[in-house]
């Protein structure tokens, strides 16, 4: 063998090396967290800010509490690119029976893994994404979808126009423009049924992946249809792309309302000035005056505030990752109240934790998050826990919060989920579990 | 391209749009559309015509190097992101707009050079399909460098191009058509740049020693020209047109990871107009813009949505059934 022959070798197995030793450190005794991210690819924009977010707040419970009641907390991460193959590789790649959950962090990755994680019993928290249906707790035991779902989201943007409508929404006409995957069409059934209950007009302009073209959608909108409003269910260029062609046909923002995907920095920024005005849900407050985030400056990044601004801390989608960890981190400590204080649990005890998890305002408040939610109350029926969401506004500068909260109304959508899960239970041969 | 063939498209074009305008409102009078009205049409082939001009800009990258070496460039639309992620990243360190195009042309032409150097010398006598492998390879370490080098943040690139929506013909349309200030001023530079290309290629030594390889690699060689130089020049101007894309579509949808993919945008244009055709890049475009808009606009709904994408290569097909090798490619004669 000639040197150069030697040298590459060695260089190969050095990297084996390096990547075989790397699992240990997520194998040292503690609670473990597999996170699915996506860095790379079309959508790391968004990706990068919610990983961020995860992986702080582990760092601030590890560092401010020293775990969960004593339980380090240790996670290893793998990239999934927002792709649903990669996604599944990589759920494969880093279960264990330890895992406390995945967090799919896209709804097809979440429909391609339902059967998967049911199986091996780990709990998918899918938090305002993923299959609405799985909802219900009886046919989806291992997906919770706390704290509000799509349907929730459909109902609380048509409750927000009614109400800037005066009450009323009949012969108004509403659009819906939509990512054309499993996603985007998630909401269309609850509009469907929306607009016959309102009197409202509802048209669809779905957009293909990954929504650069949209000139031929906002002609329509902007020159045919001419929507009293216009819904958006985007993620990542999509609503940035939204955004600027809205603006180019002169349509008036403040009248285009995203859901919580289509609401972050990412999406409102590169379409600068024409932006302002633009609405979005959200289910958790933007900004950095929070208590937790406060803490997160002073224990992860050593006080240093813009090191952290660095990381987009207070922006919206970091700010989403915090609480979605959050909610993660108290299932696992309501967990270690069922099933022992200070131990390592199993997924499926994890999942009892996330059956019984109760966030009120006092809980929420002790979690230095008061008046960054509001509370949540998970049962075995109910894997919704009744959230509530806002509108907020683009300024130019930064999010701001427009409206109050608004309760979905449940009633209906339960009964959908119910009907929804039933049907995919049958298909699916699944018995649906007594929930006393 | 001749008077003869100027004259035949004049005539023939609006004609075409004028027939796609009554069959459209056929459909709508069956019921099988939605609806059809000429200002809205008008509307959306203008539209479309100015989105076509933004396909061009990519697909003339893609024509350069296939005349020049016979390569399909798999990694035109991540030179596109590149320049423009540069040219965003030297403004973000205060350079002045245009110092930052300069600097980024020439940082163009140092990767033009550094994939001579690396990746096509060693090729040379490859077969095509190996050096488009190599085209592939390119675009995932441009995308990949980009990135590392640039962060994968949504970044925006604005050189003060007005996008207001302006209303055009208002004293022939009630209300007048609309149109995007912007797009205007991109299909301005587009016809900017194949004016400077065309000179360049017609009119400058280099030029044609470029027709002169583009034509017979073998001959070009054998009369002196130097093809590793002929190459790194064209690399370097497909950098230079992909740094005008970028800028263009940057500008308009912001620089991302994403702009790559717009390289998919031109490969309809380019099997439409022809890999080896400069105007067949440019009316290739045209054709797809304003066809897809069309199609999108008054049909798509009629068939659930979203079809502008696949049926802008539907589009190239139907083309390709009639001429082969594209509008204005050139004619492959092969004696056996």
């Amino acid at each position: 063998m000639r040197f150069k022959s030697l040298c590459v070798a060695a260089a190969g197995a050095a990297l084996l090396a390096t990547a075989a030793v790397q699992p240990a450190a997520a194998q040292e005794e503690g609670q473990y967290i597999p996170l699915l991210v996506y860095k790379s690819g079309p959508y790391a924009p968004n990706g990068i800010p919610i990983a961020t977010g995860w992986e702080d707040y582990l760092k601030l419970i590890n560092e401010r509490d020293g775990g969960v009641n004593g339980v380090k907390l240790v996670w290893e991460e793998c990239d999934t690119g927002y792709n649903n193959d990669r996604g599944v590789e990589c759920y494969e790649r880093l279960k264990r029976p330890t895992a406390a959950g995945v967090q799919p962090l896209s709804t097809g990755i979440t429909y391609a893994l339902i059967d998967r994680a049911t199986q091996d019993k780990i709990p998918l928290f899918t938090s305002g994404y993923g299959r609405t249906s799985a909802a219900y707790g009886p046919v989806f035991p291992y997906v919770f979808s706390a704290p509000l779902t799509y349907w929730s989201g459909a109902d609380v943007i048509v409750q927000y126009i009614k109400e800037q409508e005066g009450g009323s929404l009949d012969g108004k006409k509403i659009a819906l423009v939509y990512h054309d995957s499993a996603y985007g069409k998630e909401p269309i059934p609850t509009l469907e049924r929306l607009a016959e209950e309102e009197g409202f007009e509802l048209f669809l302009f779905p957009v293909a992946h990954p929504g650069l073209e949209q000139k031929a959608t906002w002609l329509q909108i902007g020159r045919q249809v001419r929507p009293d409003y216009v819904a958006m269910w985007g993620w990542g260029v999509m609503n940035s792309t939204a955004v600027k062609e809205a603006a180019a046909v002169g349509f008036p923002m403040d009248r285009f309302i995203g859901i919580w995907w289509s609401g972050s920095e990412p999406d409102v920024v590169p379409a600068g000035a024409d932006a302002n005005g633009y609405k979005a849900l959200s289910f958790h407050a933007p900004g950095e005056d929070y208590p937790v985030l406060q803490d997160v400056v002073e224990h992860v990044y050593g006080g240093d505030v813009e090191a952290a601004r660095e990381n987009a801390w207070g922006q919206v989608l970091y700010n989403r990752g915090i609480f979605l960890m959050a909610m993660q981190v108290e299932a696992i400590r309501r967990a270690q109240e069922i099933h022992g204080e200070g131990q390592v649990l199993t997924g499926e005890q994890i999942r009892d934790g996330w059956e019984s998890l109760e966030l009120t305002e006092d809980d929420l408040a002790a979690l230095g998050m008061a008046g960054f939610t509001k509370p949540v109350k998970i049962t075995c029926e109910d894997h919704e826990g009744g959230g509530q969401a806002f509108v907020q506004q683009w300024d130019g500068e930064s999010w701001n919060i427009v409206s109050d909260w608004y309760m979905p109304n449940r009633e209906p959508l339960k009964a959908a989920y119910r009907e929804d899960a039933l049907a995919y239970a049958a298909e699916k041969g699944i018995t649906p579990r007594e929930c006393n | 391209m001749n008077l003869r063939t100027i004259a035949i498209w004049a005539v023939s074009v609006p004609l075409v749009i004028a027939a796609l305008g009554f069959f459209h409102q056929a459909l709508a009078a069956a019921g099988w559309i939605a609806f059809f009205t000429w200002p809205f049409y008008f509307e959306v082939i203008l539209n479309g015509l100015l989105q076509g001009v933004m396909y061009s800009l990519v697909a003339l990258g893609f024509v350069l190097i296939f005349k020049a070496s016979g390569i399909f460039n798999f990694a035109q639309g991540s030179l596109v992101l590149f320049a423009a992620l540069t040219m965003v990243g030297l403004i973000e360190m205060g350079l002045p707009w245009p110092l930052a195009f300069v600097a980024t042309a020439v940082v163009m032409v140092g990767v033009a050079i550094a994939v001579e150097r690396v990746v096509l010398r060693p090729l040379v006598n490859q077969p095509h399909i190996i050096l488009f492998m190599a085209t592939i390879g390119i675009f995932y370490f441009m995308d990949g460098f980009g990135q590392t080098l640039w962060g994968s943040d949504v970044k925006v690139l604005d050189i003060g191009i007005p996008k207001d929506p302006i209303f055009i013909l208002g004293g022939v349309f009630e209300g007048g058509l609309l149109v995007q200030s912007f797009d205007v001023i991109a299909a301005l530079c587009g016809a900017l740049l194949v004016a400077v290309l065309a000179v360049f290629f017609q009119y400058t030594r280099i030029g044609r020693a470029l027709r002169a390889v583009a034509d017979d690699h073998q001959a070009a060689l054998s009369v002196g020209i130097p093809l590793k130089t002929i190459w790194a020049i064209v690399w370097s101007v497909a950098g230079i047109v992909a740094l005008v894309a970028g800028i263009m579509w940057g500008g308009k949808l912001g620089v991302q990871f994403t702009l790559a993919l717009i390289a998919l945008k031109a490969l309809p244009v380019l099997i439409l107009g022809g890999f080896t055709s400069i105007p067949g890049a440019i009316i290739g475009g045209l054709i797809i813009g304003a066809g897809e808009q069309v199609a999108e606009n008054f049909v798509g709904a009629a068939i659930g949505g979203a079809i502008q994408d696949w049926f802008a290569y539907m589009l190239a097909m139907v083309f390709l059934l009639f001429r082969p090798q594209g509008l204005f490619g050139e004619k492959i004669i092969e004696r056996v």
